[in-house]
Parts: C-alpha cells; sequence; structure tokens
C-alpha cells in the first residue's frame, strides 16, 4: 500500500481521535450518592430519570411532564421518606430526547448510566419504544406518562408499564361513544400522521365501524401545520355526522375555528390529546359543543385532584398542559412500590411494582400482565359554555 | 361547485402569504444568490412581537380602539423585523460575501436555530392564543365562505405585493436594486452604495415578513416559536417554483403552490380512486415543483442565469 | 502551504519506524477507546461515538456529492432512510424475513445506489440552488411515503416505525448483547463500536482512493466548471449520477446500520433537519476534504451532548444559578457555534489546502 495514502488514513484516525478526546474534556462529574441531610443524619440520594421532548414543537408536553415527575419527587422529600432504614432523598435527572427515537436511545442510556432507581417516561411512542429496550437491558423498570402505543407493553418486557390507557382502549371507547351515543352514522377520520395519531384514530375506526358507523373519509393532515382548510372542505363535500380527529390541542383548536368558519357543522370529537384547558383558548367560540375523551377520572373528581391542580398551578405558574397529572402518579406509583419492597433496586421492586395498587390524581393505578393500567377508565367531556364539562366515564372502576 | 370554489379560496389565502414570505426569500436571492434560511424566523418573531404587543394594549387599562392596536402591533412587529434582519444581515452574511458559496448558507442555518431557541426563551414553549381582532362570523358567497380576515390577508398581501414591485420599478432604490442584483461590483461603479442597497432589501423583505407573520397567527390565532421553519420552506419552495430572483415569479409560485396543496389535497383522493390520500398532499406540491424544474430548470418566470461556478 | 506539504512528506521519507509506532499506537488508542470512555464518563458516550461515526458516514457520503462533485444535496438523509428501510425490512418480524446482515448490507447498498440514479436522474439539468430545492423535495417525498405506507397495503408500518429489528450476528453471536472474550465483557454499544469504526475507515480509504482517481478528477472538474469538463470529455452526466449513486450507497449504508443498531426505525429520524445536519457537518469541517468531513461529523454529532452536559454547571459558573433551562441554552449555543465557526474560518475548520489557498488568492 501506498505510504501516502496510509499516512493520509493515519491522519483521519487522529482527527478522530481529536474529536472523541473533546468528550473527555467534559468529564461527567459522578455523584457522591451520600450527603448529610439538614440535621446531620445521614441521607441517601436516590435518583428517579425523567424523559421528553424539552425542545421542539411539542416542548411545552414534555417540561409539563417534568413538572409533574418534580412535584412527586418534591412532596415526597418533604414528607421524609425511609428505605431500608436509610433516610432517602429523591432527586430527578431529566433529558431532552427532542422527540427524536435517536436521541431517545441516547438519553436512556444516559438515564441508566446515571443509575436512577427508575425512569418516568418517554412521552412519546416513538421514544418510548426503542428506549424500553435499553431500560429493560439495563433491569431499569420504566413508567411511561402518556406513550399509548399498543406495541410497548406488547414487547414482553417486565420493566416497561404505562399508567394512560393505551390507544386501543381509549379508541374503543371513543368509536362506541360517536355511534351509540352521539348518534354518528356517517364519521369522517382525521389523523396527523403521528404514531399517537395514527394509533388513536385506527382503533377508533375499528370501534366506530364494529358499533355500525360507517367510515366516509380517511384525512391526514402534518403536525407541523395548522391549515386544514383544504381536508376540511373536502369533508364538508360529504357533510358526515361526525368529525373524529387524532391530534393534539395545538392542531385541533385551529382546526376547530376552520371547521365553523367553513360552514361544516358535524359534531366534532377527538382524544385526550385535545381535552385540555389550551383547545379552550385556541379554538375560542367555535370550539364550543366539541367532545374529546380523557383517560382516568376527571381531576376534579378525585380526592386529591384539585389539590394536585392548585398545587402545580402555584409551583409552575402556569396551566397543567395535559400529561402532568400522569406524570405524577406515575412517579408516585414507582416510589410507593419502593416503599412496599423496602428497596430502590429495581430487581427488588419490579415484582411489587407489577403488583402495586397506588390511588392516584388520574386514577387507580394498578397493572395488568403486561404492564398496561387496568381496567384504563375513560373520561368524557363536552365543551359548554367555554368550559370542558364532565359527561361519563368508561370502564374503570376495581 | 361551491367546494370547488371553497378550495380555490383556501388556496388564494394560503397562497397569498405563502407569496408575502417568499418575497423575502427572493429579493434576498435575487442580490446575494443567498438562501436567507433564518427569514422563516423573522416571520415567527414579527408573529411573536405583535402578539406581545396586543396581549399588553389589550389588557392595559387604557381601552385603546381595536384599529389603534392592531396598527400599533402591526408597526411594532415591522420595527423589530426590520432591525433584526439589518443585523442578522451584518452579523451573519456580510463578513462572508466573499467567501465559499455555501458559508453563509450554513451561517443563515445557525441564524435560523439561534432565532428559534431566543423565541423559545423569551416566549415559552406553549403555544399562544393569537389575540381575536375581528369577527370570525364567515361571509358566504356562492356557497363557499370566507371570513374578514382572509378577505384582509388577500387584500393586504395584494396591496403590499404592488407597492412593492412599484418600488423596485419605478424608483431610484429600485433600479439601485435592480442594478446590484444584475452585477455588484459595475452597480457600485456606477456610484450605488451596494452595502446599502443590501441591507435596504434584507430590510424590506423582513418588513414584509412581519406583515405574514402577524397575518398567519391571525388567520389561525396561534403563534409558536416553531412556526417560522415549515413556513419559511414552504415560500422558499414557492420562490423557487416562480423563478427564484424574481418577484413577479415569487408571486405566481406563492399563488400557485397555495392552489396546488389545497386542489392537491381536496381531490387528490378522488382522481386517485382513494389510493393516495391527502397525506401525499406535500409529495404532490413537490412533484409539481420537480417537474416544473425539468421542464424549465429556472423556474416559471425565472431568467435564464448565467452559468455559474 | 507548499512548505509544509513537503515538510510532512520528508518526516514519512526520513523515519519509516516511526511513522509504523505512530499507526500502531492511534490503532491501540482508537481500539481502547469505548473501553476509557465506559469507565471515565459512562456508557452513553461509547452510544454517542457510535452515532458520532455513523454521521461521519453519511458526512464522507454527502462529501462525495456536495464537496466533490459540487452539487447541493438537501434531500441526503432520504438515501440514510432507504438504506434504514430496507434493512428493517428484510431482516425484521415485519414480513418475517430474517436474511443475514452479510446479504443484506449488499443490497441495501445496492438499493439506496438505485434511489441514487433515480433521484439523480431528473435532476441533472438543474444547477446550484435548483437542485437544492428539488433534492429538498425528493428527501420529503421518500419521508412522506414512509410515514404513509401503511395503507392500503402496510409496508412500512407508517408513522409507528418498524420494531424488533435484528441486529447484526456474527457466528450466531449477536452483536447488541454483551458477551465475554478473553474475560473482558464487550456491550453491544462496544461491539457496534468497532463494526462501525471498520465501516469509517473502508468508507475514508475508499473517499481518499476516489478523490486521486480519474473518476475523482472528473468531479472535481464538474464542480470546478461543468461547461468545461464537458469540453473536456468527461461525460459529465455519467459521472454526475455516479456521484449520486456512491453517495447515496454510502448514507445507505450507515442508514442499515443505524436500523440495526437502534432495533426500531421511524419515519421521525429522517427528518428535513437531519439533512441539514450532516450538510452542515460537511461544510463547517471543510467541503471536499475527508479529514476535514470526519472532523466535522464528530464534532457536530458530539457538540449537542457536550453542552447537554455543561450548559447548567457553565451557568452556575458563570452567574451562580441556573438562569435559562439547560436545553433552551443547548441549541442555542450550537447555532452560535455554526455562525461563529463559519464566520472565522469560511472555508471551514479543516479545508482541503488547495481550496484554502485558492480561497486566500482570489480575495
Amino acid at each position: 500500500m501506498d505510504m501516502r495514502i496510509l499516512a493520509k488514513i493515519s491522519r483521519q484516525a487522529c482527527a478522530a481521535l481529536v474529536g472523541v478526546s473533546l468528550v473527555f474534556l467534559v468529564g461527567g462529574c459522578g455523584k457522591d450518592d451520600q450527603s448529610v441531610g439538614e440535621n446531620g443524619e445521614a441521607v441517601r440520594v436516590v435518583t428517579i430519570g425523567h424523559a421528553g421532548p424539552l425542545t421542539g414543537p411539542i416542548a411545552h408536553l414534555g417540561k409539563d411532564n417534568e413538572n409533574g415527575v418534580r412535584l412527586a419527587i418534591q412532596e415526597a422529600n418533604e414528607a421524609g421518606m425511609v428505605i431500608a432504614g436509610e433516610n432517602i432523598r429523591f432527586e430527578m435527572v431529566s433529558e431532552d430526547d427532542e422527540g427524536n427515537p435517536q436521541k431517545g436511545t441516547v438519553v436512556a442510556q444516559k438515564i441508566v448510566d446515571a443509575k436512577v432507581a427508575g425512569v418516568i417516561g418517554h412521552l412519546n411512542s416513538g421514544t418510548t419504544i426503542p428506549a424500553s429496550k435499553i431500560y429493560h437491558d439495563a433491569g431499569v423498570a420504566q413508567i411511561s406518562p402518556s406513550a399509548t402505543n399498543v406495541d410497548y407493553t406488547n414487547q414482553g418486557y417486565n420493566t416497561a408499564f404505562r399508567v394512560m390507557a393505551n390507544d386501543a382502549q381509549q379508541g374503543v371507547v371513543l368509536g362506541k361513544f360517536a355511534v351509540g351515543k352521539l348518534n354518528a352514522k356517517t364519521i369522517a377520520v382525521i389523523d396527523d400522521r403521528s404514531a399517537y395519531g395514527k394509533g388513536l384514530a385506527d382503533q377508533f375506526e375499528l370501534a366506530a365501524k364494529a358499533a355500525g358507523g360507517e367510515i366516509i373519509t380517511r384525512e391526514f393532515t402534518d403536525m407541523s401545520k395548522t391549515d386544514f382548510t383544504a381536508i376540511l372542505t373536502r369533508i364538508k363535500g360529504m357533510n358526515p355526522d361526525l368529525v373524529f380527529c387524532g391530534c393534539l390541542d395545538s392542531q385541533t383548536g385551529p382546526m376547530m375555528k376552520q371547521i365553523r368558519n367553513l360552514g361544516l357543522t358535524s359534531t366534532f370529537l377527538s382524544g385526550d390529546g385535545c381535552q385540555t384547558k389550551q383547545f379552550l383558548t385556541l379554538a375560542g367560540e367555535e370550539g364550543e359543543g366539541a367532545y374529546a375523551s380523557s383517560p382516568g377520572v376527571p381531576l376534579a373528581s378525585m380526592p386529591d385532584g384539585p389539590a394536585f391542580t392548585e398545587k402545580y398551578t402555584k409551583e409552575f405558574k402556569q396551566e397543567i398542559q395535559l400529561y402532568a397529572p400522569y406524570a405524577y402518579d406515575a412517579t408516585n406509583t414507582l416510589i410507593a412500590a419502593m416503599v412496599k419492597a423496602d428497596s430502590f433496586d429495581s430487581a427488588v421492586y419490579l415484582p411489587v411494582l407489577a403488583e402495586i395498587k397506588h390511588q392516584g390524581v388520574s386514577a387507580t393505578v394498578q397493572f395488568d400482565e403486561k404492564g398496561d393500567i387496568k381496567g384504563g377508565a375513560i373520561s368524557l367531556y363536552k365543551v359548554t359554555d367555554g368550559q370542558w364539562e364532565y359527561i361519563e366515564t368508561v370502564g374503570g372502576g376495581d | 361547485m361551491d367546494i370547488f370554489l371553497q378550495q380555490i379560496l383556501n388556496g388564494l389565502v394560503l397562497g397569498s402569504v405563502y407569496a408575502l414570505v417568499a418575497l423575502g426569500y427572493t429579493m434576498v436571492y435575487g442580490i446575494l444568490g443567498l438562501i436567507n434560511f433564518a427569514h422563516g424566523e423573522v416571520v415567527m418573531i414579527g408573529a411573536m412581537i405583535a402578539l406581545t404587543v396586543m396581549t399588553i394594549l389589550v389588557g392595559s387599562t387604557a381601552g385603546l380602539p381595536v384599529a389603534l392596536i392592531v396598527a400599533l402591533a402591526i408597526a411594532a412587529a415591522i420595527a423589530v423585523c426590520m432591525t433584526l434582519a439589518y443585523s442578522i444581515e451584518r452579523v451573519a452574511y456580510r463578513p462572508l460575501r466573499n467567501a465559499p458559496r455555501l458559508a453563509p448558507l450554513i451561517t443563515a442555518i445557525g441564524m435560523s436555530i439561534l432565532l428559534q431557541n431566543v423565541a423559545m426563551i423569551i416566549w415559552g414553549r406553549q403555544y399562544k392564543t393569537f389575540p381575536r381582532l375581528f369577527s370570525s362570523e364567515p361571509h358566504t358567497i356562492a356557497g363557499a365562505n370566507i371570513t374578514d380576515l382572509q378577505i384582509v390577508i388577500i387584500i393586504v398581501s395584494a396591496a403590499l405585493m404592488a407597492a412593492l414591485l412599484l418600488l423596485v420599478h419605478f424608483t431610484r432604490l429600485g433600479r439601485a436594486m435592480r442594478a446590484t442584483s444584475e452585477n455588484q461590483a459595475i452597480a457600485g461603479l456606477m456610484g450605488v452604495n451596494v452595502n446599502k442597497i443590501i441591507s435596504a432589501t434584507f430590510v424590506i423583505g423582513a418588513a414584509l415578513g412581519a406583515v405574514a407573520g402577524v397575518l398567519v397567527a391571525a388567520n389561525y390565532s396561534i403563534a409558536h416559536y416553531s412556526m417560522g421553519f415549515m413556513l419559511g420552506l414552504k415560500a422558499f419552495t414557492a420562490a423557487v417554483l416562480g423563478g427564484i430572483g424574481n418577484i413577479g415569479g415569487a408571486m405566481l409560485g406563492g399563488l400557485l403552490l397555495g392552489l396546488i396543496e389545497s386542489i392537491g389535497a381536496g381531490y387528490i383522493g378522488d382522481v386517485t380512486g382513494g389510493f393516495l390520500g391527502s397525506h401525499y398532499q406535500d409529495v404532490f406540491a413537490f412533484l409539481v415543483l420537480v417537474l416544473v424544474l425539468v421542464l424549465r430548470p429556472t423556474g416559471l418566470m425565472g431568467e435564464r442565469v448565467a452559468e455559474r461556478a | 502551504m507548499t512548505g509544509h506539504f513537503i515538510s510532512r512528506l520528508s518526516i514519512l521519507k526520513r523515519d519509516r519506524r516511526a511513522v509504523w509506532v505512530g499507526y500502531v499506537l492511534v490503532a491501540v488508542g482508537l481500539a481502547l477507546l469505548p473501553f476509557v470512555v465506559d469507565n471515565t464518563v459512562g456508557r452513553t458516550w461509547v452510544r454517542i461515538i457510535d452515532f458520532a461515526l455513523i454521521y461521519a458516514m453519511l458526512a464522507l457520503g454527502l462529501n462525495i456529492v456536495v464537496g466533490f462533485a459540487g452539487l447541493l444535496d438537501l434531500g441526503y438523509i432520504a438515501f440514510y432512510a432507504v438504506g434504514a428501510y430496507t434493512w428493517a425490512l428484510l431482516a425484521s418480524p415485519q414480513f418475517g424475513l430474517h436474511l443475514p446482515f452479510w446479504l443484506i448490507l449488499p443490497i441495501g447498498a445496492g438499493v439506496t445506489a438505485l434511489f441514487g440514479v433515480m433521484l439523480g436522474a431528473p435532476t441533472l439539468r438543474l444547477r446550484g440552488d435548483y437542485l437544492a430545492i428539488v433534492t429538498l423535495g425528493f428527501g420529503e417525498i421518500i419521508r412522506i411515503f414512509l410515514n404513509n405506507l401503511d395503507h392500503p397495503i402496510n409496508i412500512t408500518n407508517g408513522p409507528i416505525g418498524i420494531n424488533r429489528i435484528d441486529p447484526i450476528s456474527v457466528g450466531g453471536l449477536d452483536l447488541t448483547r454483551t458477551h465475554q472474550f478473553f474475560g473482558i465483557e464487550f456491550s453491544g454499544t462496544h461491539l457496534y463500536y468497532y463494526v462501525l469504526l471498520g465501516l469509517v475507515m473502508l468508507t475514508i480509504f475508499i473517499c481518499v482512493r476516489l478523490e486521486d482517481s480519474r473518476i475523482g478528477r472528473a468531479w472535481i472538474a464538474i464542480r470546478e466548471d461543468e461547461v468545461a469538463a464537458q469540453s473536456m470529455g468527461i461525460n459529465t452526466r455519467n459521472v454526475k449520477l455516479l456521484a449520486f449513486a456512491m453517495g447515496a450507497t454510502f448514507g445507505g449504508v450507515a442508514g442499515g446500520l443505524f436500523a440495526s443498531f437502534q432495533g426500531f426505525v421511524s419515519p421521525e429520524s429522517f427528518v428535513l433537519l437531519e439533512s441539514i445536519m450532516v450538510l452542515c457537518m460537511v461544510v463547517l469541517g471543510g467541503m471536499g476534504h475527508v479529514s476535514g468531513v470526519v472532523v466535522g461529523a464528530l464534532l457536530l454529532a458530539v457538540l449537542p451532548e457536550v453542552l447537554r452536559s455543561t450548559a447548567s454547571p457553565m451557568q452556575e459558573q458563570l452567574f451562580g444559578k441556573v438562569i435559562v433551562d439547560p436545553e433552551s441554552l443547548r441549541m442555542l449555543l450550537f447555532g452560535l457555534a455554526l455562525i461563529l465557526v463559519m464566520l472565522i474560518r469560511p472555508t471551514g475548520l479543516w479545508p482541503s489546502p488547495i481550496r484554502k489557498r485558492e480561497f486566500e488568492r482570489t480575495d
């Protein structure tokens, strides 16, 4: 081989080394997990991981989840936990997965490296599924507050749990509700082509058909869009009884406005991504009469619900965005399992977590053999006078 | 038929906004040969500034008339965007004017990322509700619905584009701009202050972008720090479709892209017998672009450009 | 400039043995790197380095198209996507196919090369930024198709993505699991590091050889002046298509490795921003210069992660408390870094000597 080429190649290799050695410059400084409490007694620091998109288009939801986890941890610390005879202080390691599956695995590894006792996350199904493999391989318990894709708990991992009803559970309720209660014979379905939107819309379609409804069209949009006039006009031409959308509030808000502006009078129904305060302000007066579902039972009807809402708004000076109660419940469930097992070692408390029954603010958390929430109650709401008015709860119960 | 008319109207509203934003891209490209990736972010900042001013004024006790609030908000947005565009050009593009062609493209991308994150820090991650200042009660014309705001969007865009055409073709500044885009060095020799003209181009484009940002945010009653990126991309596509560097082309491209998207999403399913649906809306738009460029490599109204290395 | 080059040559001639010692040291360093990193800063960084190596392959592939042949491609990530999905479809429960990697790798490379030609062909007449926007369009078209090919026939699972993709396995040895060799524990991340490092080395070797070959010269001729190149007897159509195909192939192989490493692919990984990121790596490192591009790729792949862990300590040191969320600051600093580097070094961090000379002369 020609010397010059070898020299050239070795120079590339050197370049690689230089690049990588940058990494060393930063060096994650390992934290001492023994510290001293206020009264001088030894306190063991136990970390809980959180991952979600903290930048990008749905960063507000990621931050919302993080806040939920933070609140739960604060409360646990204020209450003062003793596990395995030691005083415990919980700390959160929160990482930004950018809603990107590849970054999701990187931060999952990072969270595992940080020797966390358990993980709350991720937010999207797209990041939760690849990350779950890393948590599973490391034997770390993972509770996703909001990933609803059926696949997540179908992989046979004993470390994967979720506190929210999955797409199948929610889709069935919505489909039956649309045909049975709202008397929709002809239905137009829209999804935003995200894993969430597609999953929910697919399950809704199946259930609505099974209940005797007719799906007259399936339309699609994109998470980056706010203009839906083209597909809505098409739908208007078919004049369905009901329009169903598997999208988040940042889309259903403007969509609702456009629906009414176009003179489309169909009933509007959507999933949990829409049942938010944000939808009410975005849709304004045009949001009146819209229906949406939400997993669990209304916060206000749960024993600790109103208190949670109040604490959250006081602490973070903003409204609950969407999934914070579920993140809060997930964290508390995790902590409850640790306390019950008297260990923060995943291997010890995982079986306890699988059997646990925890009274949360969104629902009573209990897992089935796959790690899905048992019962998976779904509540339905309607916008009346600019507020979400509770209609009924389907499923759930003990 | 009323459905078809409605789709045309939808397309016109969408296209007017694309055209306004596309002008910013095409003017800068015409003079510098630079894809100003940060323009979408300037549009977003315009919307955010207007939103902030409106929220403050509406909330204040003074009880100002709605028209005044709107005027003040738009004026503030335009002023901020002009200053911003001027600074961007000075800081990120001017030092690289003689650098390899892709260097300013990377600073433009860097600027876009920077502005998005600054906006996220300032205005937060939440979607913001844009105040409603017009009645959203739609008018019905021949079975198609249109709101006051949408009429305003079409009229304002048309007026601004006409004004820009007049500016470019019938004023000293316009002549200097055209000269600079033909040949910077010779324009300089003819007594044109090239730097000043380039700054003016950025600033005018930003002003149009600011108005577009306010119109978009108002039309959908929503504003978010990430709203500029896709809008900018679409507008840039429109500019290329019309023939980048050509002001008339940007307008034509914008309107056409709006119509293509609207008609595409509305009828693609019927045409393909349900095989392809509205999810191929953007594919359809890009395919039209590819076809146009394959047949006319310089866009619909682009002049034949001299070969450049 | 030339003086520097000559002195380097003379060092080579003076002591070949010293050079060999150098090679051995670099080789040992690279071989030990994952262990050193794992034990000092954690396994995450091994994973980050793995991804950085994948990006290096991508950047090298794009460098052929943009750097050598001068064709501005803004949709390069499409080939990465095609490679990843080819692997995913041929080795996952999706269709129940589980082909071995030595079969998928050439198939994937072939399929992406074909895509490279298919997308390259209609754009041959286009120049400069028109080409950029069309390739951008193609990139989006591919992503949109991947995102929607779950209906009416389910091929890609749509936005849900394909899960449980087979890892590379050598002789029944699953490369994503932890194995023991000679009493030393090798985790999956470590094993993939060696696979990826080997492939990056191979890519570098091919690129360096290509650059000095007849084809490489033809690409550079086209980049500098297409009309002149044509009149010198270069078949610009074939040579351009070859650039697209070669670039696409590297992208496709990188994509396949990405799919097998992560075990999951979904369209979210192939958005426009990724194309732009790879382009930034090429330009920032030094367009057309293989070493520069590798540095650019490693740097830009690692930098956001470095900023992730330094954004809050830095603030604490500067202001005594965390004022801005670290994650907001991270991308902000990243954008700033892009701008600053280009302002200070417009030809890139490590431009090829010829290009640098040209720039300095014309200025």
